[in-house]
């Protein structure tokens, strides 16, 4: 018995180092050539003053006219506002942290349908065919997308408030959008953090 | 909509081509047979089985291959609790993060440990860098290897060979299927934008001037043994539907395919092993059909959205729920039906807020257990449902049942029931306790019926080694904790224990020549009798379960309600 144990560690004490050392290593290490860098990190955004502005594969939150909207999120996409940003305080540990998260309510689960009635209610108020990726929160609370058509419907009021063609903010939205892999797989989305970045940086004319 | 069933119908094209080519490679290792990584993997093994002293690569009885599982198993627990406990002092803890309370790293230990992964906890809030890649990385190769091992001792056992040595097979799982295949997966999913990075979390400005916090890590490396593993615990709180983990549709294609792969090619393995890929074959489409069943009808579900929600549109909207845009509806479906039915239990988007014909098809799969099923016991629990079949069907036509040319005696039936019995009993019976006390031990977040699938859910998640859940339940109490851990320990050991005796029990049989009068088991209808005696002895044990939960769930909302 006490030679089957020792043997059992031996092995375990082997695999350990096989599977929880070397081959994370391995990975780390590959992460770390230049080609594969940007993903590593987390395809961090720079902006063109080299400031960090965002992950591309990461949502953010938009309530401003000017920007197209994200979904909704039940964590604000993992952001906080600058005055309750304290990230030393202990009960704090999302701000250190970061998170993830969803509702998880049941379709049958009333409280569903008391948070998607006002939001329908808020998305036709300003111009905006209430669609499922609006009305409902994502899984991650990071989608980063939004479809096609929802981009569509902020068109005229992004277009409006930045005296933009729609006709450009139509092009971006292509530009910024991610098809189905070889056509078939997923669906379509339109990355909005990208989007928006691209809108900051068309030049002011005029 | 008919765009959504092409995606469905091109995954589980690609799987099916797979299936021959992995399930025979799977096969050429354990009956030691040449293989193309040979000339790399062989001096390694032989370095590895030198370090751990393996020199008699001496077969095993059951009860040697038992113990071999049990007392390297309760190392790694130990080993694996220690360092969670010392967390709070341990490098790479980057968000100075304290230990985990001792009965949440006791459940987290106990469930990687069974290759179960259930989650009563957020990785980014709980567990540092170190804990995730030297403890849980660590078990989800082990556990892994350990049901691979267990389902190939199966088969040895039950086509007259001799078990084989545990570590054996245990160290040749990880270095000539599970290691090589997540090397090549990982590098994949960080080229496709996963990240792998000892880097801290992110804090960025938003473009609306509030302050952004992501959360990173080395992900590549443990997403892809999550996902082939069938291990199915995320890096992130919300597993797969974060675009860390699962950045795009192709990262989903692969990550759904490393899902099913190996419990699917398991089938074929066995028919090399017994020498009748036909029978491999039939099994394979039986089980594919009740899974693109189950598919079908959960994908529609989702498609035609929350009729509650659908009134308020004036429209059919897709549910949306706790899903990521850019899986839709149909990406899924697929990966809810594929994730509990493979018992990988990874989602990439929520179950709690699927629509009831989702709900329904995986509770079912987690009660049924051979939907494909875990890493190597899943095939296992599919042939223990045929030796059943054989001698139910022996009862039918008065005479000695036999499979393989092997009589099925009393004792054969005992261990077999064993393991039929084991899952309800440690389901339904601490889910009837739990649910006794709703507001003391529940801890249910969504009302009325779907509160009941909740907790039930929880335990078939944990007995099934499935660990995926109906999230919203506030699962990290000392009660959870515990009890989850019981079922959880129950439902692996138990009918791995079984198993093995069965096997070793079908081996030392004399084989009894075939005759005209055999009952053939490769026939179709045999097959379909097999099918019939799934479905009626595995699903009617739960149907009032179901009845209660999904259905009662789905005629509620139907009623608009």
């Amino acid at each position: 018995m006490i030679r089957e144990s020792l043997r059992a560690i031996r092995v375990t004490l082997v695999l350990w180092i096989l599977t929880a050392i070397l081959y994370p290593a391995v990975m780390l290490i590959v992460g770390l050539l230049p080609p594969l860098q940007y993903q590593a990190n987390g395809s961090i955004i720079n902006n063109s003053q080299g400031q960090v502005v965002g992950s591309a594969l990461i949502g953010q939150p938009f309530t401003e006219e000017r920007y197209f909207w994200s979904r909704s999120s039940t964590t604000n996409y993992s952001s906080f506002t600058k005055q309750e940003f304290e990230p030393t305080k202990p009960e704090n540990i999302t701000q250190r942290t970061g998170t993830s998260g969803a509702s998880n309510l049941a379709p049958s689960n009333p409280d569903l349908i008391k948070r998607i009635e006002p939001e329908i209610n808020r998305l036709k108020q300003a111009g905006i065919p209430p669609a499922g990726d609006l009305i409902y929160t994502s899984g991650s609370s990071l989608d980063p997308h939004i479809s096609v058509e929802s981009a569509k419907a902020q068109i005229a009021r992004v277009a409006k408030v930045r005296s933009l063609n729609p006709n450009q903010v139509e092009i971006l939205i292509t530009k910024n959008t991610d098809g189905r892999f070889l056509g078939i797989f997923g669906e379509p989305g339109v990355n909005v953090l990208k989007l928006n970045i691209a809108l900051d940086n068309i030049p002011v004319s005029r | 909509m008919w765009q959504g069933f092409l995606q469905i119908a091109l995954t589980l094209i690609i799987v099916i081509i797979i299936t021959p080519f992995l399930g025979s490679y799977i096969a050429r290792v354990f009956l030691g047979k040449k293989t193309f990584l040979d000339p790399i993997i062989t001096p390694a093994e032989q370095f590895i089985y030198n370090l751990s002293g393996i020199r008699h690569k001496e077969d095993m009885t059951g009860w040697q291959y038992t113990r071999a599982i049990l007392y390297s198993n309760l190392f790694m627990g130990i080993f694996v609790y220690l360092i969670l406990m010392l967390q709070g002092v341990l490098p790479l803890n980057i968000t100075n993060l304290s230990a985990p309370s001792w009965d949440l790293a006791l459940h987290t230990t106990i469930s990687f440990l069974t290759n179960t992964d259930q989650q009563h906890y957020s990785g980014e809030t709980t567990l540092s860098y170190l804990s995730q890649t030297v403890c849980l990385g660590f078990l989800m190769f082990t556990s892994a290897a350990t049901g691979l091992a267990v389902g190939i001792a199966f088969i040895r056992g039950l086509t007259g060979r001799t078990l084989g040595n545990f570590f054996v097979d245990l160290i040749k799982s990880i270095t000539r299927i599970l290691l090589p295949i997540s090397l090549v997966g990982a590098l994949l999913l960080l080229i496709l934008g996963v990240p792998d990075t000892l880097a801290g979390p992110a804090t960025t400005t938003t473009l609306e001037g509030n302050i952004q916090v992501i959360a990173r890590g080395p992900v590549a490396s443990f997403e892809f043994i999550k996902q082939l593993g069938e291990n199915g615990g995320g890096f992130f709180g919300i597993n797969s539907a974060h675009p860390f983990e699962n950045p795009n549709p192709l990262t989903n294609l692969i990550e759904t395919i490393a899902m099913i792969s190996i419990p699917a090619a398991l089938i074929y393995t066995y028919g090399i092993f017994a020498n009748n890929t036909k029978q491999a074959w039939l099994l394979f489409w039986m089980v594919f059909a009740i899974f693109i069943l189950l598919v079908g009808i959960s994908a529609i579900g989702e498609y035609q959205g929350n009729p509650l929600v659908n009134t308020l549109l004036g429209g059919q909207q897709p549910n949306l729920e706790g899903k990521e845009v850019r899986f839709g509806w149909v990406e899924t479906a697929l990966w809810a039906i594929v994730t509990t039915g493979t018992m990988c239990g990874a989602v990439n988007g929520m179950h709690d807020s699927l629509m009831p014909p989702g709900g329904f098809s995986t509770l079912f799969n987690l009660f049924l257990q051979i939907i494909w099923g875990g890493q190597g016991t899943g095939t296992a629990y599919l042939f223990v449902f045929l030796i059943l079949s054989v001698f139910v069907t022996g009862l039918m036509v008065g005479r000695t049942p036999e499979f393989l040319g092997r009589k099925i005696e009393k004792r054969e039936i005992v261990l077999a029931s064993v393991i039929l019995l084991i899952h309800p009993i440690l389901v339904l019976i601490p889910s009837a306790i739990t649910l006794a006390f709703p507001d003391a031990l529940a801890g249910i977040s969504n009302p009325g019926f779907h509160g009941i699938s909740q907790v039930v859910y929880e335990y078939a998640s944990a007995t099934a080694n499935n660990g995926s859940g109906f999230e919203g339940l506030g699962d990290n109490t000392l009660w959870w904790n515990l009890s989850a851990s019981v079922s959880l320990l129950g439902g692996r050991y138990i009918p791995i224990i079984a198993l093995l005796l069965l096997a070793d029990n079908m081996k030392n049989k004399q084989p009894v020549p075939e005759t005209t009068g055999t009952l053939r088991t490769d026939t179709v209808l045999f097959t379909s009798v097999t099918a019939g005696v799934i479905l009626i002895l595995g699903v009617l044990t739960f149907f009032p379960i179901l009845a209660l939960g999904p259905i009662a769930e789905g005629f509620q909302l139907a009623k608009g309600i």
